[in-house]
């Protein structure tokens, strides 16, 4: 176990984290949700050193000769899986039902919540241990199952030390801080406090003598997927800490939750993803631990086995021919390591369902475009392409990020009142298709900006670019364009 | 050869003397330039910002204002890339197939692969005395992939002293209209990128996109960073005593 375990990112009081998505107030959008996130100076500082950390294994570990392949296989595999979405999952049913497990199948958040509070309600357990599941999170699982009276254990270390701050009385605190999280555990670990400050091992050792009783008393446990293979029923699982595999092996009952793209045809392809997951999650060759589990043995682990499988917007992404890719997504969290945005900003101000340049393209397909939270995230990015040039399976995040700021706009272009922003950029377009226009705009333009400028500066400008003169000047337009002095120099 | 400019609306108001500058330095290399009158703006702002039926309709002006054109020349890779990889998508969501033909008609370089790629020159005959930092843009980096082209042109100007970058691959922040939708995070952005330039101790920051430089020299300008961003054309304008 280390301090800065892999996997899906996130920290203390990532919205959603607790309550039921939707409930309550509109989450604020993307730039607003922001700026608590860069005025966090401890975010900020874990923020960095993490994504140091994760380019610098991978410099250490350069890529195998045949990376270039393996990403092009990876996209092959992902696409093939998605292509044949319903055959393979109703083959993965047939094979899980064999192995004498169960397939639910939830079209929703609230559904899927429904069925497995029903599960661990009819194994009559009051707590199940969890370990660390996107889709967990994206449906609000744990606020469910405490509605319901069931105590949830975390057992990964980064959402242990969440759950922990959750309810501390000193508020909300640490991320990776570890002189923070010695101080959490202190408060809150019986017996916790060894080992000197910023010791990782220390800090390892205290949550796993903690979490050790959780395992050996739970009767249920909750889990996610990496991957489903449809031939065999099998759920595979990649992890570094070893939580997931005692969820999977030691509990009576196991409940998986995964959404259904994450099938793929058949054990053969896991010989490529495997590898690609791996590099791609942690920046390292090799998973400490990749775990398979099918079904139910007798005299060997879970006596019950459930996967629950959820839509929740995956087919409406699916039939979007640009959209689609992102279900692609092996959820390795590369394009999060190298995003200069989420770099700065941390997982919080993307919403529950998934951060970073991935959760701009997943999310505002899962949950569609109506609030505004949703239709700010792909707007979030400054199409720089560092995500996709590292994703294993090749999602070309950037032209999906385009693709979904068109619906967002399409979606907005009818109201009765059109949005400031939709009167700018048609006047834009209808005065630039016509050169005599554009000429005559730009010369009217360069004379009120030059009227706005002293010193060839211009520091502050009214309306949408105010934003740009916050903190940046703009040059005064010089008095002659190029096309002016183009004319002149051949009348 | 017959080279037909492509000045960016942006660069024709804003930066004029980057068009000057190709054009003086294809001219000094024995070239024909031309400035197809019809241009205005190659719809990349409306395409990256959602407003694709309006980005479609200025791509087809586009083509059809440097319809036939040799080879066409931009002092700038977002829009180069604009052309070149956003049309065939923006043709594609427009099911417009006369633009998709259209726009695979042209042949568009970003300044820099022109010269090394087309012309073969890499010494422009430039000189150029002042400490230079580069800046490679993401445009240019990752959808034209230019890689070290300018670099190349920049080694090869006599006097100057070219200075790496450090974390050079980083975007700078700006990202059209991101940098007013998202000015936070675009000016945290930048922050990094001026801290990185003026450890350069350069006295001159250069790139092949004038947005970048507008967004990392306004940050500069208000900071007093005394620094000066200059496009990459310009300086391989600039010749000095023989």
């Amino acid at each position: 176990m280390t301090g800065a375990p892999p996997g899906p990112r996130t920290p203390a009081g990532a919205p959603g984290a607790r309550g039921e998505p939707g409930a309550g107030a509109a989450p604020p959008k993307f730039a607003v949700a922001a700026r608590a996130a860069l005025a966090d100076t401890g975010l900020r500082r874990g923020l960095r050193a993490g994504a140091a950390a994760v380019r610098e294994r991978r410099s250490a570990a350069p890529e195998p000769a045949d990376w270039e392949d393996l990403r092009e296989a990876g996209r092959a595999i992902r696409d093939g899986a998605l292509l044949g979405l319903d055959a393979h999952l109703e083959e993965l049913e047939r094979a899980v039902t064999e192995a004498g497990g169960r397939v639910h199948w939830a079209a929703g958040a609230a559904e899927a919540r429904r069925i497995v509070t029903g599960l661990v309600r009819a194994a009559g357990a009051a707590e199940v241990v969890k370990s660390t599941s996107a889709v967990a999170r994206e449906i609000g699982l744990n606020g469910a199952l405490a509605r319901a009276g069931v105590a949830v254990r975390e057992t990964g270390f980064a959402e242990l030390v969440a759950q922990l701050a959750e309810d501390d009385p000193e508020g909300p605190a640490p991320y990776r801080d570890r002189a923070r999280i010695r101080e959490l555990f202190a408060r809150r670990l019986p017996g916790a406090a060894g080992g000197p400050p910023g010791d990782p091992a220390a800090l390892a050792e205290a949550a796993r003598l903690h979490l050790r009783e959780r395992f050996l008393g739970a009767r249920v446990a909750v889990t996610g997927a990496n991957f489903l293979v449809a031939e065999t029923g099998t759920v595979v699982l990649l992890e570094s800490e070893g939580n997931a595999r005692m969820c999977l092996t030691l509990p009576d009952t196991l409940i998986c939750v995964a959404g259904i793209e994450k099938v793929v045809p058949a054990w053969a392809d896991m010989e490529v993803l495997l590898q690609l997951l791996p590099r791609s999650a942690s920046g390292a060759p090799m998973t400490p631990y990749v775990s398979s589990w099918t079904g139910v043995t007798a005299g060997d682990g879970p006596r019950e086995f459930h996967l629950v499988l959820l839509d929740n917007g995956r087919t409406k992404a699916l039939a979007d021919e640009v959209g689609r890719a992102a279900l692609r997504c092996i959820g390795c969290s590369a394009c999060l390591d190298v995003c200069p945005v989420y770099e700065r900003t941390g997982p919080a101000p993307y919403g529950p369902v998934r951060a970073g340049p991935i959760g701009a393209i997943l999310t505002p397909q899962l949950r569609g475009v109506e609030r505004a939270a949703e239709a700010s995230l792909p707007f979030a990015s400054t199409l720089c392409g560092a995500c996709a040039d590292v994703c294993p399976v090749k999602i070309d995040i950037p032209e999906v990020l385009v693709h979904l700021r068109g619906r967002v706009v399409e979606s907005r272009r009818h109201r009765p009142v059109p949005t400031p922003e939709l009167v700018l950029m048609r006047g834009l377009a209808w005065t630039m298709a016509d050169p005599r226009r554009y000429e005559a705009a730009v010369r009217r333009g360069t004379r009120w900006a030059r009227l706005m400028s002293r010193g060839g500066r211009i520091r502050r400008l009214p309306g949408l670019l105010g934003k740009w003169t916050e903190a940046r000047d703009l040059p005064a337009p010089p008095p002659e364009t190029f096309r002016a002095w183009w004319s002149r120099r051949h009348r | 050869m017959r080279v037909a400019l492509f000045v960016a609306c942006f660069d024709d108001a804003l930066f004029p003397a980057t068009g000057r500058a190709v054009t003086a330095l294809l001219e000094r290399l024995g070239h024909d330039v031309s400035y197809p009158p019809g241009q205005t703006c190659c719809g990349q702002m409306h395409w990256t910002t959602g407003y694709h039926r309006e980005a479609a309709g200025l791509a087809r002006a586009f083509t059809a204002a440097f319809e036939g054109a040799e080879a066409i020349v931009a002092p700038s890779a977002s829009c180069a890339a604009a052309v070149r990889d956003a049309y065939p998508r923006i043709a594609r969501a427009a099911r417009d197939a006369a633009l998709a033909r259209a726009a695979e008609e042209l042949a568009v370089y970003e300044l820099t692969e022109f010269l090394v790629d087309v012309l073969g020159v890499t010494d422009v005959g430039a000189y150029f005395p002042h400490r230079v930092t580069y800046h490679p843009s993401c445009q240019s980096a990752r959808t034209l992939g230019v890689a070290d082209r300018p670099l190349r042109l920049l080694r090869a100007v006599k006097g100057l002293d070219l200075v790496e970058l450090p974390a050079a691959q980083e975007c700078c922040g700006f990202g059209g209209a991101f940098a007013m939708k998202n000015a936070d995070v675009s000016v945290a952005m930048v922050a990094d990128k001026v801290r990185h330039v003026r450890d350069t101790g350069a006295d001159v920051v250069c790139a092949v996109d004038n947005g970048c430089l507008a967004h990392i020299g306004g940050a500069l300008s208000r900071l007093r960073g005394g620094v000066r961003v200059m496009h990459l054309a310009e300086i391989l304008a600039g010749t000095g005593p023989a």
